[in-house]
């Protein structure tokens, strides 16, 4: 099955590769390797001194249970918002799909929230459910549910999946609705000829073969979920209460940009580098054999 | 003829331009929006207006942590501003970065200006002075805790507005009242760590870290788990749960609650005092805060809070004496008196307090002095001179994450504290070998 397309020679493929060859440099490898540096000593703020600690950043965090219980808290977050944002996605395409009349003005209704930055739609959250004057938490007071993210640990990570996920569900349907568009009318027609109603036939032809775009919208939303959402997190609960919404990521910028202790935060950036690698390798080895391109 | 005409004109332009240009720029990175923003922009215009030599840039570069990760960016890009302003908890990590400031005392010595260090209230230069008694840093805004009150919200619950709330057992009974008379919302406060922790163990003249509040050695250990800070968070917990005591959240977002007239009393700094007679409908008045009569040597004095001037290493002495003569417009009595009248700040000088008082401030404004009597009713003492810790906002980050735990009932005081010094300490001996 697999194709392979040969190049002679070495200068056509090198020539052809250098641009994304300088671009990974510049801005991966760089600043990765500059994370790894730093990720070995202990810094003072300023940058005037800093001192050799080998491993010691690295066996500081991993010995402080509240960081180990980021790890935790991270995957929650991660996993809630990939389910709600691509579940969400997902409908809203199969629905928008089935449109006759009219899905141009959903679709691009639908669209709009990605427009809206991560940090922004944090506030717009945030005064939705601010528990003195926002709108749905004065709802749920008058039907006797008392609303107050500002203690309450679920609430606070029901919150931030929710603001989250919201501006990605945008993302996640144009991908899952030109999926669905792409599957041949034939084949789902054929289905239909034979008797198949419609929730078998999502279920054993339209979801197989838009299989391709959900591997690829798993692996996206995840990365997504660990380093993006900073911005909701920080606008809405500063990783409170307690540390219910501390993820991985604000925990570098609280160790980084609070506590000026870079040591201690570009030793959090390289885990955080390895666990997205080993979590993008599992998915490439095991999940994607399930994918049928 | 002509073209020496030409010359000419073309002389005296660039004469002109020079002339210009000898105007030397002063930056000044600040962290004030609003009305106190507004305020300081008129400062430094005044001050520019006031003399020729030099010119005032302010530059606003977002919040406390914002500017203070912004100013160490730009020192470590070289471009570093002549007057940084730093939160008082960020005064530890200035101190300790000695090859990027220029303290206070040396800029001004150096400009041969003539400046009387002594002519600032001790409780508000002692947070910036080095243990040898040099002043580091140029207090700028200071404030303290005081005690907030909606009368009209203790009238409705048939509690006399003029009731005695000088110590928190009063205060108790006081609540009590008010959640029987149906008030929803009976106290309220903003900054927790910092009035609840910091200026609660001053107060009572107690340890809050060990080694004079870290102000004798980097060595320093959190001492905020003893039996008075216990004790009263404990209590705090207490209301929580009755409902007497309303958490909004790790800032100062109850002053919203405050000034709607939701709640009835509200612990907050000196400075609310801008906002809420800017935006309250009802009869506010202050009290000085409350402490706990059963412990001893109670009241001593509260600390302060807001922020201080760096000035940064890295410029030309002639750039120094332009800092130095601003830092000196910026203390004087004038505009120091005009400053604290108007946003509720500390005056930083003896002689700015009097000229207000002699303006009849005072007076006219019933219980605006009350900041400046509890500051210096007292000498301070070893506890109450303030905090140097390093790494203090995210300790108090550490400290807001366990009293939360306290609110929503899942520790007691006890546990939450212990659990708030281990990991704070931590804290502690990490910035001790960064900057040891």
């Amino acid at each position: 099955m697999e194709k392979r397309v040969t190049f002679k020679g070495w200068i056509l493929p090198l020539i052809l590769l250098l641009p994304q060859v300088i671009v990974s440099a510049v801005f991966f490898f760089y600043p990765a390797g500059q994370a790894i540096y730093q990720s070995l000593y202990i810094p003072d703020p300023f940058g005037l001194s800093m001192q050799w600690v080998g491993l010691g950043n690295f066996e500081y965090l991993l010995g402080d249970p509240y960081y180990r219980a980021s790890f935790a808290t991270t995957a929650v977050f991660s996993g809630l918002v990939t389910v709600v944002s691509m579940g969400m996605a997902l409908y809203l395409a199969v629905l928008a799909d089935r449109l006759i009349k009219g899905s141009g003005t959903y679709r691009t209704l639908l669209i709009w929230p990605y427009a809206v930055a991560p940090a922004v739609a944090g506030v717009l959250w945030l005064f939705m459910f601010n528990t003195r004057v926002g709108v749905v938490s004065w709802y749920l007071g008058v039907l006797g549910y008392d609303w107050n993210h500002v203690l309450n640990e679920t609430e606070a990570m029901g919150l931030v999946v929710v603001a989250s996920s919201w501006g990605r569900i945008s993302y996640n349907f144009l991908f899952f609705l030109a999926g669905l568009q792409a599957i041949p009318k034939s084949v789902i027609e054929a289905a239909a000829i034979d008797g198949a109603r419609f929730w078998t036939r999502f279920r054993t032809i339209v979801f197989p073969l838009l299989s391709p775009t959900t591997f690829f919208l798993l692996v996206v939303n995840i990365v997504y979920a660990f380093f993006e959402t900073f911005g909701v997190i920080h606008t809405i609960t500063s990783g409170g209460p307690q540390q219910a919404t501390t993820i991985l990521v604000y925990k570098v910028f609280s160790d980084g940009f609070v506590g000026q202790d870079l040591g201690s935060s570009a030793a959090q950036s390289v885990i955080l580098l390895v666990v997205v690698g080993i979590l993008t390798v599992v998915q490439f080895k095991f999940i994607e054999r399930r994918v049928h391109y | 003829m002509k073209i020496k005409t030409f010359l000419g004109a073309m002389a005296s332009a660039l004469a002109l331009s020079t002339g210009a240009n000898a105007q030397t720029e002063i930056q000044w990175w600040h962290a004030f929006t609003g009305a106190n923003g507004d305020r300081l922009a008129a400062q430094a215009e005044l001050f520019n207006q006031s003399q020729g030599d030099y010119t005032v840039v302010a530059s606003h570069k977002g919040n406390y942590s914002e500017t203070l990760n912004a100013g160490i960016a730009a020192f470590r890009a070289g471009e570093q501003p002549h007057i940084l302003m730093v939160f008082e908890v960020g005064t530890a990590t200035m101190m300790a970065a000695k090859g990027a400031i220029k303290p206070v005392y040396e800029v001004m010595n150096g400009a041969g200006i003539d400046w009387d260090p002594n002519a600032y209230i001790g409780a508000v230069k002692g947070y910036y002075t080095s243990p040898e008694g040099d002043m580091l840093s140029m207090p700028y805004n200071s404030s303290t805790p005081v005690l907030w009150v909606n009368r009209d919200k203790l009238r409705e619950a048939g509690i006399d507005p003029d009731v005695d709330l000088s110590t928190w057992e009063k205060v108790d009974g006081v609540l009590t009242q008010l959640k029987d008379g149906g008030v929803k919302c009976p106290l309220v406060t903003a900054w927790q760590s910092w009035i609840h922790l910091e200026n609660l163990s001053a107060y009572h003249n107690v340890p809050f870290a060990t080694k004079e509040n870290g102000f004798a050695g980097l060595d320093t250990e959190l001492a905020l788990n003893g039996p008075v800070q216990v004790a009263h968070i404990a209590k705090m917990g207490e209301w929580a749960k009755d409902g007497k005591f309303i958490y909004t959240g790790r800032r100062n977002e109850g002053g919203a609650n405050f000034r709607a007239g939701e709640c009835a009393l509200f612990t907050e700094s000196s400075a609310g005092y801008g906002g809420i007679k800017a935006e309250a409908t009802f009869d506010f008045g202050i009290r000085p805060l409350p402490y706990w009569d059963s412990v001893e040597g109670a009241p001593q004095n509260t600390i302060i809070g807001g922020a201080s001037l760096w000035v940064l290493a890295g410029h030309t002495d002639e750039e120094y004496k332009g800092v130095a003569a601003f830092l000196k417009f910026l203390s004087s009595p004038e505009v120091q008196a005009k400053w604290h009248q108007d946003s509720g700040y500390l005056p930083i000088t003896g002689a700015a307090s009097d000229l207000t008082r002699e303006q009849g401030f005072y007076d006219a404004n019933p219980g605006t002095d009350i900041s400046v009597i509890q500051m210096t009713a007292n000498e301070p003492t070893g506890n109450s001179k303030g905090l140097r810790l390093g790494s203090f906002d995210q300790i108090r980050g550490i400290i807001d994450e366990e009293l939360e735990a306290v609110w929503a009932g899942d520790k007691t005081a006890q546990e939450a504290l212990d659990s708030a010094k281990t990991r704070g300490d931590a804290l502690l001996r990490r910035f001790e070998q960064a900057n040891g």
